[in-house]
This record gives C-alpha cells, sequence and structure tokens, in this order.
C-alpha cells in the first residue's frame, strides 16, 4: 500500500491529476464512531507548516510579515467531499486560508494529491486550500479559536432520512452553538441541499438558534460565493445535470439580543 | 474483572441459532453493563449533614443533632432503583439533587428531607448540579445532553407534576462526566470524556437554551473526571481546576479558555510501580477545591485506602472521602459497604503552618462518631479488610471511563436494542 501512496504523490507532484476511481469511497460515514485519526489538542497545535507550506516555510523571507499577527485558517468546508469548493474558492480570494474536513479516509486522500497536483501545476497558486481528515462534528474546537472563522460551508450535507438519524444531521440547534463559537460576529454560515426536508429541517435550525440572523436576498446576489454553492462540487454539478432543485440557507452569525 | 476487549474473527462459524446466541448475550451484557458505581459522598455547605450515595440507597447523617435521618420519599412516584452517579447540594443548602442509572433526577429539600421533585430523564445521568441561587437543577446523560429543569417556590407545596426538562446545550455524542455552575451563576461548565471542558454563558432565561460558548478549555491529554470552581480574595471571576486521565490537575482562566499550570500528579507523587491496562501514570478521579482556592485535594488510583469520592467542608478544615461501590463482583455481600475517613488539620493560611500535617482522624474522633459511621457505612461494623474493598473497587474504577470494545454481534445486538427519539 505505501508504495502505490508513493506514486501517487509522485504522479501529483507532478502536476496529474488524481483519478477518481482510485479513491472510490462509500458516500456515507458514521460521525459517531470514535475513528482514529490524530487531533490536535487545541487550535494553537494545529500543523500550519504542513498544510499551508507557502505561508508558512520555517524562515520564509519576505512573504510572512514579521509583524503582522500570523495567519489563520479563516474559511471553513465542513464535508468537504472531492474538494470542487475548495479549488473554486481558492482564486478568489488568494489571501485567505480555507481548510476542509472530510470524515472519509479515502476522499480526503483525493483531496490532499489533487492540491498537491493543482499546486505543481499552478505555481504559486491554490497554496491557501487544504484537507484534513477528522470529525468536525466533536472536533471543531480543536481546529479552530473563538470567532477565528469569517465562513462556514455545508454543502449538500447527508440529510440521514431515517427519524433515528436525525441526530446525525451535522446542521443541530446544538451544534450551531459550536459553529457560533467558531465563526466570528458577522460571520457567515452557507447550508444548500437539494432534499427539500433537510433544507426546511436546516433553515429553520438557523431560523430558531438565537445567534444566527438570515442573510438578506439582495446581499446573497452580490456574494460571489454564492453562485459556487450550486456549481463548483461534484454533488451540485450532479443535481443541475438531473435537473434537480436546490434549497439554500445562508445566515450571518449575530450577537445575543438582549431581552 | 476481566478484560473487556475481545476479538472475533470473520467468517466465525455459528454454533447455535441465532435467538440463543442473541438471549445469551444479553444476560452478558446485563452483568458486564452492571457497570460498577462508586460510592459517593457529599456535605452540605453549612456542614449540618453528609450524604453518601451507594448503589441505589441514600444515606444521611445529620451532624447537628448527631443522628440518623431517613429521606422521605414521595409515594406517589419512582424511587430511585438503580446506581445513584451523582449527589450535589447546591451552594445555599437549601436542596440536595440525586441522579444515576435508573434516569430519575430527584430533588429533595434539606430542611424536612421530603423528596419535592422528581425528574424523568430519556436517558442514564451522569452528572447534576443546582444553580446557587436555588432556582434550578441541571442534569447531564451519557449522551451528551444537559437539560435544566426551574425549581419553584410553589413546588414544596404542590404535588409534584412531572415537568419534563429542557435540553439547553449538548456535548456531541460524548459522556458528560462532570457539571458545575460558576460561583457567580454567570457560566455553566461541563466536562466530557473527548478531553474537553466547555464553559457556557448560564443566560438570564436558561430554560430557552444555553446557547453561547465562553471558551473551551482544551489541553488534557484524556478524559476529563472531574473539575472544580475556586474563587481567591481579590480575584474577579475565579478559576478552574481540573483532573484527567491523563495523570494531571491542570489551572484554567475559564473565562478565555486559557491553560495556566499543569500539574503532573502522577509524577510527583513519584509513582514507580504502576501497573494499569497501559504504561503511564494513574488517571486522577477525583479532586475538590476550597473555595478560595487555596487548598486542593486530588485522588488518584493507588494505595490501600481509595477514596472513590470526597468531599472538603473548608468552614472546618475537613476532608471527607468514601471508599465503595455497587456491583462489585469480587465481593459476595450484597449489603454494600463502604468505608468513610476524615482528615484533619488543613490550614487556612500557609503561613498557619505550625508544624502539623494533615492527619487522618481515627474513628472515635469524627465528627458523628461511630453513630455516623454505622449509618454511611451501612454495617455496623466493617468485617472485610479495606484491603479487599479497595483491590475490587479499584479494579472496577480502571475500567470505567475507558471506551468499551464491544464484540461484532453484541455490537449488533446493541444496536438493534437502542432507544432512539426523535430529537431536534
Amino acid at each position: 500500500m505505501s508504495s502505490n501512496a508513493d506514486t501517487a504523490q509522485a504522479k501529483s507532484r507532478s502536476g496529474r491529476l488524481p483519478r477518481k476511481r482510485f479513491y472510490r469511497a462509500r458516500a456515507h460515514s458514521n460521525p459517531l464512531s470514535d475513528s482514529h485519526f490524530p487531533i490536535p489538542i487545541g487550535p494553537a497545535d494545529f500543523d500550519y507548516c504542513h498544510h499551508y507550506p507557502y505561508f508558512f516555510a520555517p524562515g520564509s523571507g519576505g512573504r510572512s510579515d514579521g509583524d503582522a499577527p500570523p495567519r489563520k485558517v479563516r474559511f471553513a468546508d465542513i464535508g468537504c467531499g472531492f474538494g470542487g469548493l475548495l479549488v473554486g474558492l481558492s482564486p478568489l480570494f488568494p489571501d485567505t486560508l480555507m481548510l476542509g474536513m472530510e470524515l472519509r479516509d479515502k476522499v480526503t486522500e483525493y483531496v490532499k494529491e489533487r492540491i498537491l497536483a493543482l499546486r505543481a501545476s499552478n505555481p504559486g497558486h491554490y497554496e491557501n486550500i487544504s484537507v484534513v481528515r477528522t470529525n468536525s462534528m466533536k472536533y471543531l474546537p480543536n481546529y479552530f479559536e473563538k470567532g477565528q472563522l469569517s465562513k462556514m460551508f455545508f454543502l449538500f450535507p447527508d440529510p440521514h432520512f431515517k427519524e433515528k438519524n436525525h441526530r446525525r444531521r451535522v446542521i443541530s440547534l446544538q451544534l450551531l452553538d459550536e459553529y457560533a463559537y467558531a465563526l466570528e460576529v458577522g460571520g457567515i454560515i452557507y447550508t444548500i441541499t437539494d432534499v427539500e426536508e433537510l433544507g426546511d429541517w436546516m433553515r429553520s435550525c438557523l431560523e430558531d438558534h438565537p445567534l444566527f440572523g438570515a442573510v438578506p436576498e439582495e446581499e446573497l446576489e452580490l456574494d460571489p460565493v454564492v453562485k459556487l454553492l450550486s456549481s463548483a462540487t461534484e454533488e451540485g454539478q450532479k443535481v443541475a445535470r438531473n435537473g434537480g432543485q436546490t434549497f439554500r440557507a445562508v445566515y450571518r452569525r449575530i450577537k445575543l439580543e438582549e431581552e | 474483572m476481566e478484560e473487556t476487549t475481545e476479538i472475533v474473527s470473520d467468517g466465525g462459524d455459528e454454533a447455535a441459532p441465532a435467538a440463543d446466541v442473541e438471549n445469551g448475550l444479553i444476560e452478558e451484557e446485563k452483568n458486564m453493563d452492571g457497570e460498577v458505581a462508586p460510592a459517593l459522598i457529599s456535605i452540605h455547605p453549612f456542614e449540618k449533614s453528609v450524604v453518601v450515595a451507594v448503589g441505589s440507597e441514600l444515606r444521611l447523617f445529620n451532624l447537628e443533632g448527631n443522628c440518623s435521618v431517613s429521606l422521605i420519599d414521595d409515594p406517589s412516584g419512582p424511587s430511585h432503583s438503580d446506581a445513584i452517579r451523582s449527589i450535589n447540594f447546591g451552594p445555599s443548602g437549601k436542596f440536595l439533587a440525586s441522579a444515576g442509572d435508573d434516569k430519575l433526577v430527584k430533588i429533595w429539600e434539606t430542611s424536612s428531607w421530603h423528596c419535592i421533585r422528581t425528574v424523568s430523564a430519556d436517558k442514564r445521568v451522569s452528572a447534576v448540579a443546582i444553580s446557587h441561587s436555588g432556582q434550578y437543577v441541571a442534569f447531564a446523560d451519557k449522551f451528551g445532553v444537559v437539560w435544566l429543569v426551574g425549581l419553584d417556590e410553589d413546588d414544596a407545596k404542590q404535588t409534584k407534576v412531572d415537568k419534563k426538562a429542557v435540553p439547553i446545550l449538548g456535548h456531541y455524542c460524548s459522556i458528560i462526566t462532570r457539571l458545575e455552575f460558576s460561583p457567580d451563576e454567570r457560566f455553566i461548565a461541563s466536562a466530557n470524556r473527548d478531553f474537553k471542558i466547555r464553559i457556557t454563558v448560564f443566560p438570564k432565561q436558561p430554560l430557552k437554551g444555553a446557547h453561547e460558548i465562553q471558551s473551551f478549555c482544551l489541553g488534557h491529554k484524556d478524559f476529563v473526571s472531574c473539575f472544580a470552581f475556586a474563587c481567591p480574595p481579590g480575584c474577579a471571576h475565579g478559576f478552574l481546576f481540573s483532573g484527567s486521565g491523563d495523570s494531571t490537575v491542570r489551572l484554567w482562566d475559564f473565562i478565555s479558555g486559557l491553560l495556566l499550570a499543569t500539574c503532573e500528579v502522577g509524577a510527583k507523587v513519584g509513582l514507580l510501580q504502576y501497573n494499569g491496562t497501559e504504561d503511564g501514570y494513574p488517571p486522577v478521579t477525583d479532586l475538590c477545591v476550597s473555595s478560595d482556592g487555596s487548598i486542593i485535594a486530588v485522588v488518584t488510583l493507588e494505595d490501600n485506602y481509595f477514596p472513590t469520592s470526597m468531599v472538603l467542608s473548608f468552614s472546618k478544615q475537613r476532608l471527607w472521602m468514601v471508599m465503595g461501590a455497587s456491583n462489585l463482583p469480587t465481593l459476595s455481600t450484597t449489603q454494600l459497604p463502604t468505608r468513610i475517613r476524615v482528615m484533619s488539620g488543613f490550614h487556612k493560611d500557609p503561613s498557619d503552618y505550625n508544624g502539623h500535617d494533615p492527619i487522618t482522624l481515627e474513628d472515635n474522633e469524627i465528627p458523628g462518631g461511630k453513630k455516623l459511621l454505622s449509618e454511611l457505612q451501612g454495617s455496623s461494623d466493617v468485617t472485610m479488610e479495606e484491603a479487599a474493598l479497595a483491590a475490587a473497587v479499584k479494579s472496577s474504577m480502571r475500567n470505567m471511563l475507558i471506551k468499551k470494545e464491544y464484540a461484532l454481534e453484541r455490537r449488533e445486538m446493541r444496536k438493534r436494542n437502542r432507544n432512539d427519539r426523535k430529537r431536534r
């Protein structure tokens, strides 16, 4: 197996994109199981040098300004899948660090190789995106400080149709507490799905949560990110191909209103 | 107790019909899951009474009147039928809360010792706390949800209406080990088995939910087993002390979540021959702190007397400890014995130190004396050796907070028998 990984790495470094068929994975993953992957003890232990070597090379001269505070991840793609959104966002915000979080092992490997290949064939580009294999429903505070993120993305999450599995849904009143913690006041949470019931669920969770307020339509029209929600990812493209409808809920992290 | 991990080979041959195997597994499950419940001790904030909980029994001794007390349960409602996992007096001392594996939270009024409220929980309760004002009782279950119940003044007079508790926050799918309100009641702290402590703002209208997280105290490398607030004089908010399976006690500024100090307890005590299931130092299983933070007592799995729970009564400078557990498989008695010890001689001010270390009091020197001991220990004299009890408790406690590995068949059976209710 290790020789496969080495050849994959070598191919990526030469700029060849990985082939999805070698990274086949099930669509679903159980967020409740304790998988065995390393987790940083706290946000300060997150390995920025490993993920964003361009910005954090040891002894980097001109790139990181000595006086400016160190860069931190500002966009998080929860359940990033094959990395479509990250790749689409990267050129729009070249100075912003973005992190994809994915539970499935093989899919994370695919995204890693894809990013390496893109960096090799486009020098100086795609250095601001990276992926980590983790369970963001349990370990989000391990990666991000309070108010660190300015955008969070939940694109086509697993609907978990059965009522007994609703607790596995990535958007819930309980988990929104943690997402509100990681987002700065004014930060935006983007959700989209092609399942109407899930769309209603996510919208009502966000509506009921006291730390989130709806972003008005006029503002959404001006936001360049919004168009990417349905077009950038494989899932979104599949829905478009099948002529399906999508249900969007975009909310802003607000301060708690005193009674 | 046997090691709980089992290895199952793939494609095994079915030796017995599926139903029989399942019944056998259910029985075994009950015995194995009849997990050891440590004995707990708590003391009234004004040292009026001492309470020991072991198994489903609550044993009470009135220190002021120097006599035992019977708790008066509500005859129309359920009584504790399974292990009590948490007891808490709350700082005002008006109420005592008890909760546990029978999915009941009972609230007792301390003047009359009547049970004024019984709340049914959906899951087994692992922690309970009473707010300083005595207005709210919070409890946490093994799935990570913290629930809140409001106590009205009228409750004592009304007949008990089993009002449902409201979920106010949750740790995603993680056993909550401790729950406490901060001294000024502005925050509620919850610690879980996944190494985290979450500090949440306790809002003015908490029944609507506690959604604003103040901070996370991250730094422990193993389950967080216990924590306590301390507020030294002159300090605005106070600090948080926490103990963990990683054998450390850590000090936090809980407002920011900053780790201020770490004490490697295992290393400090110089333990060389710890031979638990893994290498490394023994876990910290309990700690208590005086309200001004000047004294901290910490328990690790060691020694012949190993308290399963302890509490400091700082006003009189005594440390009360209990050792015991329910469901101990190696002891044949059904009496649920416990062993209580008291230490005294703590100094409020380090400069007061007059050359005496804290000492363990003899049985007749304890306030309440032999009467208290016979009531709270559960038998007129402790016939079994302390060492035997300690050994039994120790080996059972070791397995408590370690993630259980279930064999494949058992996992399938557990999935089938799981109780999932609709929840938002």
